[in-house]
């Protein structure tokens, strides 16, 4: 007997509804977390040492957690500034999962920690799926990676409520058209601000800083069009995925077969494969 | 690589509801994929094949549905296919995509299982009555 089942299930909302949990909880205390996403060497460590040192001498209470598949320098490097730093090494996964990161604040995370900065693993595409309970989320680019880097990693660019440019120094050298760039940010994500910067001159310096302490204070962020969807995510509320939003992802489900709306569909799906599957 | 990561949910989620509802095998799975949602459909499709390995869904099959993009316009009521790389101002009068209709969907849609012996009395009743 085989038996078709309208699951309706969102892969990822186990993460989605451990994220609104600790963007909720961290909320309830004053923080928020501000997530960085780029290539590995975009310059992300370097832009960081430079905003939580300048966050430090401001008297803003942030702190830094650094992801890595394997090593510890990004962690040593940041710790100069002298504000608290966690070092999370992923054992060779490409992301961080809002589970993930929720555990590794227990017992570190400072009480009245303001900003919480997650350099997220050097990746454009994994850690992109992945909501942290971030309420700033960045995406950044080094000016050596070409103007289409957005066209090319739309997801990560196009879910970014701020972009942010990197190694600004070396753009003339290296011939970096910003007007091509910004052209393909818009493409993607209209509407969300880019800004430049080089952790070496220190021009831009305090700009990260400065949006993310504007969120904090309950300044809105950048909705971009890609996160403003009608899909399953939020639509859906009232259906099969309210279930999970009330925290038993699976549990609901079994008894959809049996009970709630989606039961016509059951019935008819297991009858009509039932004929199908009888030999 | 997160396709890994992509395929252990789908597999534990659908383990997970198999186990619920009494199921003994599960023949495939159907999954909608957003053109947008940043996976790869066939290194996911490779990675599915290793998670389900030991499982109640070994040898099951993964039905990928592709889900292209598609965007609404606010002021002209406009709605396109976005394409990929995705295009999210509006081709005719260019204001930013008021939303994303579809495209980033990751989604088990469903599942066809087996549910085992099912005390089913019409079955034993048949021979006794003849
Ligand atoms: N010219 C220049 N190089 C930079 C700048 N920021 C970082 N770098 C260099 O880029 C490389 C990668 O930087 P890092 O901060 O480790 O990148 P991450 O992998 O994104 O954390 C290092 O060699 C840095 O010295 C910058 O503003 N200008
Ligand atoms: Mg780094
Ligand atoms: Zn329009």
């Amino acid at each position: 007997m085989c038996r078709v089942v309208d699951l309706q299930q969102a892969v990822l909302a186990k993460n989605d509804i451990c994220a609104h949990e600790l963007r909720a909880e961290l909320a309830a205390r004053g923080t928020i977390v501000v997530n960085l996403l780029s290539s590995p060497g975009s310059g992300k460590t370097a832009l960081l040492e430079q905003e939580l040192l300048l966050a430090r001498r401001r008297g803003l209470p942030v702190a830094a957690l650094t992801a890595d598949l394997a090593t510890e320098n990004d962690a040593v490097r940041l710790a100069r500034s002298g504000v608290p730093v966690k070092q999370v090494l992923t054992d060779g996964l490409c992301h961080l999962e809002a589970g993930m990161l929720g555990a590794h604040l227990e017992d570190w995370l400072p009480e009245d920690t303001r900003l919480l900065f997650v350099e997220n693993v050097g990746n454009l595409v994994c850690p992109a799926s992945y909501d942290l309970g971030e309420s700033l989320r960045v995406a950044l680019a080094s000016v050596t990676e070409g103007e289409d880097k957005p066209l090319k990693y739309p997801t990560a660019f196009g879910l970014a409520q701020l972009v942010v440019v990197t190694k600004m120094d070396i753009a003339e050298a290296v011939g970096f058209d910003e007007a091509a760039f910004r052209a393909n940010v818009q493409q993607v994500n209209p509407g969300v601000e880019v800004v430049l910067t080089s952790a070496r001159s220190g021009a831009g310096a305090g700009l990260l800083l400065d949006r993310a302490a504007a969120v904090a204070d309950g300044a809105e962020a950048h909705l971009p069009v890609m996160a403003h969807r009608t899909d399953a995510h939020h639509s859906h509320h009232g259906g099969g995925e309210l279930h999970s939003h009330e925290g038993g992802l699976l549990h609901a489900h079994p008894n959809a077969q049996d009970g709630d709306g989606h039961s016509h569909a059951h019935a008819a799906g297991a009858a009509t494969t039932a004929r199908a599957h009888r030999p | 690589m997160h396709e890994m990561s992509i395929a252990m949910a789908v597999v534990g989620q659908v383990e997970e509801a198999a186990q619920a509802a009494g199921a003994t095998a599960v023949r495939s799975i159907r999954l909608q994929v957003g053109e947008l949602a940043g996976v790869v459909p066939d290194s996911l499709a490779f990675c599915f094949e290793l998670a389900c390995s030991g499982t109640v869904l070994e040898g099951a099959e993964l039905l990928t549905e592709s889900v292209p993009g598609r965007a609404r316009c606010g002021p002209c009521a406009d709605e396109w296919a976005v394409g990929m790389p995705p295009e999210l101002c509006c081709p005719v009068c260019g204001a930013a995509a008021a939303e994303l209709l579809a495209g980033r969907e990751l989604q088990i849609a469903g599942v066809c299982w087996e549910e085992g012996p099912v005390p089913a009395p019409t079955r034993e009743r048949i021979p006794e009555e003849r």
